[in-house]
């Protein structure tokens, strides 16, 4: 396994950890939007209050990792996307102040503004995901130089809006767990109620995305159908989605919280086994693709990036659990709440 | 419009208003860990009290840094993407360090700080406001490892159309990164000092909190006082040593040095103008330059006539800007000297026109530093890696102007609403005031 290999396997891991963490947090924002009652609302504040900064930091170092080790990757597929990113952003620095604006002043009117601005600052994220991921799978045009050729609009094509809007219920669904976790009497029966049914929308919406992956992007499929790591994925995968409307059910939230969380990471694993070793396949010509080779860093880079993560993750991973221990267990209201 | 002409307005845009709260993060963090530090130790309400009313005061800055700061991290590959290609294999490293080193530690801890007061022991909540002030420190670093590196490039060889890693602590410790990151964090703590005395002076001019925001003054003046003496002995000195050394022609330009020459003079004060090329109205000491920069009085230094003209910045507004954050620093020193001075004497709390002084002072610390950032960044034109790619060459090719053009304007609207929103609510909490002592409390 070399070097390229390695940071491969890295990036999926920071996309997974983005994904099951902030996923939960961008998943309780979307059900904010349709909460009633202010305590309620407030609680879902607060169920991820202490920890959703720390968990959007993913993305971040993601946005980091990907700079660090596939240089080429960072410039093209960013400056590619730039609409669809600076809209991203707009809608991530909404959510990142309303949580803290909302609870400062005492008005029916500006807490609906900053609920709206929650609300959608975690809708549009969580669509957007799906979106990005749609046409990566799908591939862009790229030419022989590996420049984008496409527009904006380009972007927005039915098979990656599809797999938009897959994303934005998986994470929902996520969240609705999440939240049952948190929370207690009606708001606890209503994520109850709530997540079987998001949970066959999720069913529904992955077996049409998976066909509608044969027909678009075909070329994935070509090869891995033999690889094993493939099969794994995809045995966890059902394993794991099977479990979770049993796990809600007999009340098992944390349970249900992790499959959720595994099949989060199959998803994300299958997709990334089935682009590998290609980064960014071009829908120009399959060999002008950036692939985890001519659009690396020097091995000099990937090896110290490679130290930096060795040190530094395991200390993330210590304090970040010790933290969610502090704040586990049911939401309480207290004078330091928002 | 030019494309790249908007790319550079937008980063100028986006990280200038970016650059407004984390320095207060910083400084009011470290602050934090004095007094929180007190709180435990001492068991005191009062510094408690300090400590959550300043907390809150963090919790929204940081929140509208986080905001502005998500920005930062996509820019380079959406507006830059040359650049992003040329400089990728040893630019991203301390950005994805900075990810993994610092966001981590200080957005984990501040949630542990503003809401776990009450879940965990006092020891473990100081600890958590050290971890946030120790993560935002080393996000500095970082960053500061990235932007020094562009200023003077070093562990590298060009190969392949881009700069490729030779050696990382050559990189990371490059000619300017401990001097830039000394005179930025003593710029962040001052910040966070006139923050905290302003505020307090505040209170003390309504007549509220008196108990608690004497501390608060106390606090404020002395650090500042500290941190006023340091950023210009010697890390604002050891700075300007280093550009004379390193980068001359930004040097040239921003001593407003036209001529090359020997016992070269100070200019304390001028107005630089085009036609023809120089400065009006000049006060200078002569010899003093060369003295402070190479500890030589006869020294010779390069002017602006040595350099090419395309590879001079602009020439008025590397001036202005650094001469203004000098000015500014003496002040700072010259408030502090004499707050200090009436802190000593038991004067300070009931000399009205001091502490109106200290209230009014508090925005001139995040001007200082836009300056100085500017000084830094105008002075290093027409290159954005010093001496090996120009910043024209180095924007996005396939994004076009219209397009910067929408983003701009967005995050102008949003920017402006966002700033709004913070001062609004900083002043809401700054009225408010802290949380009342009881009596037995104010009485002890």
């Amino acid at each position: 396994m070399d070097l390229n290999i390695i940071w491969f396997l890295l990036y999926g891991v920071l996309i997974a950890g983005y994904a099951i963490l902030d996923g939960f947090d961008l998943g309780v924002g979307v059900l904010h939007l349709f909460t009633k009652d202010e305590k309620e609302k407030r609680i879902n504040l607060n169920a991820i209050g202490p920890v959703w900064d720390g968990n959007e930091v993913w993305l971040l170092t993601a946005g980091g990792a990907l700079f660090a080790a596939f240089p080429i990757v960072y410039a093209t597929v960013f400056s590619a996307f730039y609409l669809a990113l600076m809209l991203l952003l707009l809608f991530l620095i909404l959510r990142a102040v309303s949580m803290e604006f909302r609870g400062k002043i005492e008005s029916q009117k500006w807490k609906n503004v900053w609920d709206w601005s929650f609300g959608l600052g975690s809708f549009v994220p969580a669509l957007l995901f799906g979106v990005a991921v749609g046409n990566i799978m799908r591939g862009i045009p790229l030419n022989s130089e590996g420049m984008f050729t496409g527009n904006f609009f380009g972007l927005l094509n039915p098979y990656s809006l599809l797999v938009g809007v897959l994303s934005l219920i998986m994470f929902t669904l996520h969240g609705s767990i999440y939240l049952a976790m948190k929370t207690e009497g009606d708001q606890l029966k209503r994520m109850k109620n709530i997540a079987p049914k998001l949970w066959i929308a999720f069913v529904i919406l992955y077996f049409l995305a998976t066909v509608f992956t044969m027909f678009e992007a075909g070329y994935l499929f070509k090869d891995v159908l033999g690889n094993p790591i493939f099969w794994i994925f995809f045995l966890l995968l059902l394993v794991s989605v099977l479990y979770i409307p049993v796990a809600v059910k007999g009340d098992k939230f944390g349970k249900a919280f992790i499959a959720s969380s595994i099949s989060i990471t199959s998803m994300i694993g299958l997709a990334a086994i089935s682009l590998f070793p290609r980064l960014v396949p071009s829908l120009t010509d399959l060999s002008y693709s950036l692939t985890i080779y001519n659009a690396s860093s020097t091995p000099r880079t990937l090896k110290t990036m490679l130290i930096i993560a060795l040190i530094g993750v395991p200390i993330v991973l210590v304090y970040t659990i010790y933290i969610y221990r502090v704040f586990k267990g049911k939401v309480k209201l207290t004078e330091e709440s928002y | 419009m030019d494309a790249v002409f908007l790319a550079r307005i937008q980063f100028a845009f986006t990280i200038m208003f970016h650059f407004i709260f984390p320095p207060l993060s910083i400084g009011l963090a470290w602050l934090l860990v004095v007094v929180e530090g007190m709180g435990w130790k001492k068991k005191s309400e009062i510094y408690l009290k300090i400590g959550k009313f300043f907390g809150k005061l963090l919790a929204i800055t940081f929140a509208v840094g986080v905001a502005s700061g998500i920005v930062m991290e996509f820019q380079f590959g959406t507006n830059w993407a040359e650049y992003s290609k040329f400089v990728g294999d040893i630019f991203g490293a301390p950005l994805a360090a900075e990810g993994v080193f610092a966001f981590f530690l200080e957005s984990g801890f501040l949630g542990l700080y503003l809401f776990g007061r009450n879940k965990v022991s006092k020891g473990v909540h100081w600890f958590s406001i050290l971890m946030v002030a120790v993560g935002s420190t080393l996000s500095a670093f970082w960053i500061i490892v990235a932007g020094s590196w562009q200023q003077t490039p070093a562990g590298f060889v060009i190969q392949n159309g881009r700069a490729e890693l030779t050696n990382f602590f050559e990189a990371v410790f490059n000619p300017s990164t401990m001097v830039r990151f000394s005179h930025t964090m003593t710029s962040a703590i001052i910040t966070g000092a006139f923050f905290m005395a302003g505020v307090s002076a505040y209170l003390i001019i309504k007549k509220r909190d008196i108990k608690i925001a004497k501390k608060g003054l106390a606090l404020g003046v002395i650090a500042g006082l500290i941190f006023s003496i340091l950023i210009i002995f010697p890390f604002g000195h050891e700075h300007a040593k280093q550009v004379a050394e390193t980068q001359p022609a930004k040097f040239a330009a921003m001593e407003g040095l036209y001529k090359t020459q020997s016992g070269a003079p100070l200019i304390l004060f001028s107005f630089p103008v085009d036609n023809p090329p120089g400065l009006i109205g000049t006060i200078e000491l002569p010899k003093l330059l060369s003295w402070m920069a190479f500890g030589d009085s006869s020294k010779e230094i390069k002017g602006i006539d040595a350099f090419p003209k395309d590879e001079l910045p602009p020439l008025f507004i590397t001036f202005v800007s650094f001469h203004n954050m000098v000015a500014l620093g003496m002040f700072f020193l010259l408030l502090m000297i004499w707050s200090a001075f009436l802190l000593y004497r038991k004067k300070l709390y009931t000399s009205m026109k001091t502490l109106k002084v200290l209230l009014w002072s508090i925005p001139l610390p995040f001007i200082a530093i836009q300056l100085g950032w500017i000084a830094a960044e105008v002075g290093r034109q027409p290159w954005i890696v010093y001496k090996l790619l120009r910043t024209s060459d180095a924007a996005s090719v396939t994004v076009s102007s219209g397009e910067i053009l929408f983003s701009i304007i967005m995050f102008s609207l949003i920017y402006l609403a966002l700033g709004a929103l913070w001062l609004f609510l900083l002043v809401k909490e700054i009225k408010h005031g802290p949380e009342k002592l009881t009596e037995k409390e104010a009485t002890v």
